[in-house]
């Protein structure tokens, strides 16, 4: 018998309930909120969360604004995490109802049982590749092409099904990690809703119809006077395909090239020219920076050659001893930010106040120009520029992709009088093949579609009609018709349109032709990585269904349609190569790289003096901010469709499956926006938070409000990527669309006064997981401190520890005479970036529950990462009056998987010996054995078992079975399931080293997360082996153990944060 | 007042009481030992298969190695069947014309995979790896039985877990030597009377894992 809901689980997604009727308005969920006497809500009280931390004496950290309002309803709600019922049966079938159909499954399953198993196949290889050893993955070099920007992975293949994306340690963008985007493309791969076959005007047709079309469009551009060819891409890298553009313009006559990405900013291309008169990269060095200030940027998460500064910026924060040293990250932004939130200095400011301080900055480096800031911020800016100063040539200021040119120009210039150029940073060649500014680009191609110029209009890599600014209204422009004298005769301004993506999205139903795209993992191509190497993109799989590259498409307007991506690549690169050409084609095809194809430094003469910059716009100051950013999950809007990004916490925030305008604890309070935690049962997660309309700039749009500490007073962060019609059966209708208020002369930022947000007196239930898995307020769970207190007190992480001895417990000691797995993570090197998260997700088989589930605690990440405030007060009330501890709390995050515990609390309780001690002491989850009794979950304190309630593996869609890891078993419902350190690659790596009747060497077995991890801040290895890297961390004085008091000793520990704050701002 | 139930109940009901031990009991007995048949493991039942293969012929008679057509046993965790292309190196010579080869021929044609039917089957959940099994020194016809007298495949074994841990509680009954000669894929190999000693010696030698390592329920399942 299945269960009654398990159609909702189809396609491993989640049904909406509710009808989505407009993508832009929140839903109205009245029904929902409507008084329900199981549901207990706890109402949030910021000023008594206030008045709670002003008091409290000592360091105290917290999850969530509900934890300390001290109000005991909320108490009452977090004791019932596993309360007497884990949940209460509120389902609408009767207890009666129940009985009868348990009693029903329980004949049917006997029955079932009886029969005999259907007799399964095997279906060899007709010709088996060369190389190729059944049940043996092999890894192949490719690389996902992404703005300017491509990131060098390792795809793991099962008998030709890509199922796992692992970075490569040889790629510069990569050094062998990833990100969660990255992590999660593979799912885009066999996304069961891509678009599958040629059409136009929604009828199917063969791709030779298409080349026909091409040809014509071709010839007309020949004939007819003014009928020209358009071009429309984003970002573009790859030089193939600039060639191959290229040599569409010059046989086309009158074409043009225009491009558009909507999350892409102009502000690093025009901030380079204003400093250096032409367009120039930069390139970080963060491993050789002892000082960093990030002027609003998140480039340790975002932009170009993140992953790879996120490993050189953690390279300068292991500790070994106190006796080491670490760099120190300033940062001013007005969101919370990865790079910003772990920050040793944050620095709220609005996103317009950054320029100011820039300039303040500037001037107070000698470098002209004026500007101060008001009080604590000047005192803040002066403690920095001491910093930078002494640190010349080892310090290094980073300016926000989404600040505008001329923050970037006067970065430029600290760095060129700081002395940083060519030791902690270096120009570099444009990686983009054709660098634009791309809002005079797009805005030209709308002109010019207007004025009737556009003849052929070919679309790809963008997504115009979804995410262009508003006032440019590009439906329109598609759809125009020209003037015409016969009324009959009704003509569009644009005579064809093509548009080449993966889905038939919003673009594609306004478009003649719609030709899907081929993934990544399904072409062959090259892009060109951050520092300029030239990457190959190898395909991995056949295209799935009948699609297209962006490279084919473009041959068809070439004399030359038949030549495939895989020659032009393939000859091009040769070309380059010196020597046996087939052997460097190999080499690189096996490396995923050119070698030595990075662009060499190139000195760049600085143009620029901050003084001559005309005087700032100072913004109005009782106006409301409104900044735009790319989603951390989602990017622009074309992840949306990923149900694992959709279900991945976002970093700070930690929401799910939403986007919500992000406002401060005091904007919160003066927009009198509140929010309150509901509870049934057991079941947590659903924040019912109030709805506002947003009327910014002739446009409207209705959002969700949620309140984010430490983000700058008066500022409302809209973040894209949201609101989607057509994405998908995932993506679509959910969240706000931010792109309705987005207009041309404001893309990044929008002020306006506070009257244009209106309570719509609505409410709207956003999923939060921060509120999940709580373990109450037990002592020692986070712990962290300064350098300077660890260097007094090396073993600061364990003042007041409770350290049980080893014989109290009742349970016989195991022995682990061979290999003992550990874990050790270190506190100090996490930013809360989730690649593990997505990574555990992909080699673990584990499900997407949905938004329905999530709100009710039921997501099933194996590993989640906690997000902690913390607040440090002397008791009394240090800050005076004004003193605001949700301003700018210090952020840390706990990457908390199965502790995997010696003493293990879950297997003393399972009646069935469904969770068992291994003898190297994991703590070994048995599905088959398991019956939902779920007491091992009652039993956990870490809250580390996640439960199949339904059955949310989508086992029908064809193309989700290829993804599956055959190395994991697929879970079914009513089974318990958690972290299990990987044990499919312990025994493979086990199963080698025995064949060779060897010991395994340190490093040789990486899990899953800690592959993932760019600041490699998850080590596993054998405990036993006191040279192991985890032995050596785990010796460590920072060393400690999750509620160490409880005697469960675990074998995953932390290694306690340490922050680097500036003495100088710390005595103020 | 007269007694409601006659005398003799007395005894009915006493052996009621002594005979439901008993019938339960064999219900039990029954049920496990259904469980343990050929009728639920398909211990013992051949299988028709597309092509009428023999490996009584091949294996016994021709003396093909094991390993000729399944490459991946001493690599891999599947021992892997042959692609069509294996058969037809020699039967693009041999036998070309016979008719019963024709699914081989038109699959080498067509392009298209032969589907044989599993004989062999673990649940999902269990995650076996030949090549380990094959280094340490555990021969084929220790679960495949006597593969070379075999004209259709049948599997010999119950392939029941506590089949499994039988071996893995004491492996060395089923360790045979690997020098001089390597007897893992010799088919007649028979145990020589003192097997406990020298599978001791030979569990030593190999390092193979203590008993509570080999039986650890991460071993098999994950």
């Amino acid at each position: 018998m299945d269960d009654m809901s398990e159609n909702e689980f189809m396609h491993g997604r989640k049904h909406d309930h509710e009808e989505h009727e407009d993508s832009s308005r929140v839903e109205d969920h009245s029904e929902e909120c409507a008084p329900d006497p199981t549901v207990h809500e706890h109402k949030l009280d910021l000023a008594a969360v206030r008045a709670k931390l002003r008091n409290h004496g000592g360091k105290q950290y917290w999850r969530t604004l509900e934890e300390l309002s001290d109000n005991p309803h909320f108490e009452e709600l977090l004791h019932r995490e596993f309360p007497r019922q884990a949940s209460e049966w509120d389902e609408s079938v009767d207890r009666r109802d129940f009985l009868k159909l348990a009693a029903a499954s329980l004949a049917f399953a006997g029955i079932a049982g009886c029969g005999n198993k259907p007799e399964q196949l095997i279906v060899p290889y007709v010709k088996q590749p060369d190389g190729l050893v059944l049940g043996k993955p092999r890894f192949y070099a490719t690389a996902m092409p992404f703005g300017a920007d491509a990131i060098g992975v390792l795809v793991e293949s099962h008998e030709g099904r890509p199922t796992h994306v692992a970075g490569n340690p040889d790629h510069p963008s990569s050094l062998g990690s990833t990100d969660a985007i990255t992590q999660a493309s593979v799912l885009n791969l066999y996304d069961p809703d891509r678009a599958q076959t040629v059409t136009n005007a929604g009828e199917i047709r063969t791709w030779q119809q298409f080349l026909d079309a091409a040809a014509a469009a071709v010839s007309r551009s020949k004939t007819v006077a003014g009928a020209s060819l358009r071009i429309l891409t984003g970002t573009i890298t790859s030089p193939t395909l600039a060639a191959q553009i290229q040599s569409v313009l010059k046989l086309v006559p009158g074409s043009k090239w225009h491009q558009w990405e909507p999350a892409g900013s102009d502000g690093p291309r025009e901030g380079a020219r204003l400093a250096f008169g032409r367009y120039v990269d930069t390139v970080y060095r963060p491993e050789k920076a002892d000082v960093i200030l990030s002027l609003d940027s998140d480039f340790l998460a975002s932009g170009p050659g993140h992953i790879r500064y996120m490993k050189e910026y953690y390279r300068r924060r292991k500790l070994t001893s106190p006796s080491d040293t670490m760099n120190r990250l300033y940062v001013v932004e007005p969101t919370p930010s990865v790079t910003g939130a772990t920050a040793d200095h944050r620095l709220p400011l609005r996103a317009s106040e950054v320029e100011q301080f820039a300039r303040a900055l500037a001037a107070k480096l000698g470098l002209g120009g004026s500007g101060t800031l008001e009080g604590a911020a000047q005192k803040w800016l002066d403690a920095a520029a001491a910093d930078l100063q002494k640190h010349r040539g080892a310090s290094l200021v980073v300016a926000g992709e989404f600040q505008p040119a001329e923050v970037h120009a006067i970065a430029h210039a600290i760095n060129a009088s700081l002395g940083n150029v060519g030791t902690t940073l270096n120009y570099i060649d444009p990686v983009e093949a054709n660098p634009v500014n791309q809002l005079d680009s797009f805005s030209e191609l709308c002109a010019d579609m207007d004025a009737g110029k556009v003849d052929t209009l070919l679309i790809f890599g963008s997504n115009p009609v979804y995410d262009a600014p508003h006032n440019f209204d590009f439906v329109s422009k598609l759809t125009a018709l020209k003037k015409s004298a016969d009324p009959n005769k009704q003509e569009r301004k644009v005579g064809t349109t093509i548009y080449l993506s993966t889905h038939f999205d919003e673009t594609a139903e306004y478009c003649d032709w719609h030709i899907p795209e081929s993934h990544f993992l399904e072409t062959w191509g090259d892009a060109r990585a951050f520092d300029g190497t030239v990457s190959v993109i190898q395909p991995l799989i056949a295209p799935l269904y009948r699609t297209h590259s962006a490279f084919e498409v473009l041959a068809a307007f070439t004399d030359k349609p038949g030549v495939t991506a895989y020659d032009a690549v393939r000859d091009r690169l040769k070309a380059a190569g010196t020597g046996d050409q087939e052997k460097f084609w190999r080499k690189t095809l096996n490396d995923g790289i050119v070698a030595n194809s990075a662009y060499p430094p190139i000195s760049a003469a600085l143009k620029f003096n901050p003084a001559s910059l005309p005087p700032a716009k100072t913004p109005s100051a009782g106006q409301i901010e409104f900044i735009f950013r790319p989603d951390s999950n989602v990017y622009d809007g074309r992840y949306a469709n990923n149900g694992w990004l959709q279900e991945l916490a976002r970093p700070v925030t930690k929401l799910v499956w939403d986007n919500a305008a992000l406002v401060s604890p005091k904007t919160a309070e003066n927009l009198q926006l509140a929010q309150r935690a509901a509870a049934r049962g057991g079941e947590h997660g659903q924040i019912i938070t109030n709805v506002i309309d947003i009327s910014l700039s002739n446009s409207q749009v209705t959002a969700a409000s949620w309140i984010v500490p430490g983000q700058a007073d008066g500022v409302v962060v809209l973040p894209l990527g949201y609101g989607r019609k057509n994405a998908g059966f995932t993506g679509s209708n959910k969240g706000f669309n931010a792109y309705m208020v987005r207009t041309s002369g404001a893309l990044w930022m929008a002020s306006a006064g506070s009257d244009i947000i209106k309570k719509t007196g609505e409410d709207y239930p956003l999923a939060c997981t921060q509120y999940h898995f709580q373990m109450e307020s037990r002592r020692k769970i986070l712990s962290a401190g300064t350098l300077e207190e660890y260097r007094k007190n090396p073993s600061f992480a364990h003042e007041g520890d409770e350290q049980p001895s080893k014989d109290i417990s009742l349970y016989k000691e195991f022995a682990y005479p061979g290999y003992a797995w550990g874990m050790a993570i270190d506190l100090n090197s996490c930013n809360g970036c989730n690649a593990c998260v997505i990574a555990c997700q992909s080699e673990n088989n584990i499900p997407v529950v949905g938004k329905d589930q999530v709100m009710r605690g039921r997501e099933m990440h194996w590993i989640r990462i906690d997000r902690y405030y913390k607040v440090e007060t002397e008791t009394g009330d240090p800050g005076g009056p004004d003193y605001d501890a949700l301003a700018n709390p210090e952020t840390f995050f706990q990457p908390v998987p199965c502790q995997q515990c010696e003493n293990a609390p879950c297997e003393q309780v399972c009646p069935v010996g469904a969770t068992a001690h291994s003898a190297e002491g994991l703590n070994d989850m048995v599905y088959n054995r398991c019956i939902g009794t779920r007491y091992c979950s009652n039993n956990c304190p870490y809250k580390v078992r996640r439960f199949n309630f339904l059955r949310f593996q989508d086992w029908e869609t064809p193309s989700l079975k290829l993804i599956r890891n055959p190395e994991v078993t697929v879970r079914s419902r009513g089974v318990m399931e958690k972290c299990t350190y990987c044990v499919q690659r312990i025994n493979n790596v086990r199963i080698e080293a025995e064949k060779q009747n060897r010991p395994i060497a340190d490093g040789e077995i990486v899990t899953a997360c800690e592959s993932a991890c760019p600041s490699e801040a998850i080590v596993f290895g054998n405990a036993n082996d006191k040279t192991s890297r985890v032995s050596k961390l785990k010796a460590q004085t920072r060393n400690y153990a999750i509620l160490g008091e409880l005697n469960t000793r675990p074998r995953t520990t932390y290694q306690a944060a340490v922050r680097n704050p500036n003495p100088e701002l710390e005595k103020a | 007042m007269a007694q409601i139930f006659h005398r003799s109940t007395n005894f009915i009901s006493r052996f009621s009481l002594f005979s439901a031990v008993f019938v339960a009991g064999l219900a039990l007995t029954a049920i496990l030992g259904l469980a343990r048949s050929p009728y639920s493991t398909n211990q013992n039942i051949s299988r028709a298969q597309p092509v009428q293969f023999s490996h009584k012929h091949h294996v016994g008679d021709d003396g093909i190695d094991c390993r000729y057509c399944h490459t991946g046993v001493e690599t891999s965790a599947v021992a892997g069947i042959p692609p069509t292309k294996t058969c037809m190196n020699c039967h693009s010579v041999l036998y070309a014309d016979a008719p019963y080869l024709e699914p081989i021929r038109d699959s080498y044609r067509t392009d298209k995979s032969i589907e044989w039917v599993k004989v062999h089957r673990l649940p999902d959940f269990v995650y076996f790896n030949h090549s380990i099994h094959v280094n340490k020194g555990v021969g084929c016809s220790t679960c495949h039985g006597s593969i070379n007298q075999m004209p259709l495949v049948f599997q010999a074994s119950p392939l029941l877990m506590e089949w499994c841990l039988d071996c893995h509680r004491n492996p060395e009954k089923a360790l045979r030597p690997l020098e001089p000669v390597n007897e893992v894929f010799n088919m007649d190999w028979k145990a020589p009377d003192n097997q406990a000693e020298i599978g001791k010696q030979f569990a030593a030698e190999r390092h193979i894992r203590s008993t509570a390592e080999l039986t650890s329920c991460s071993t098999c399942h994950r």
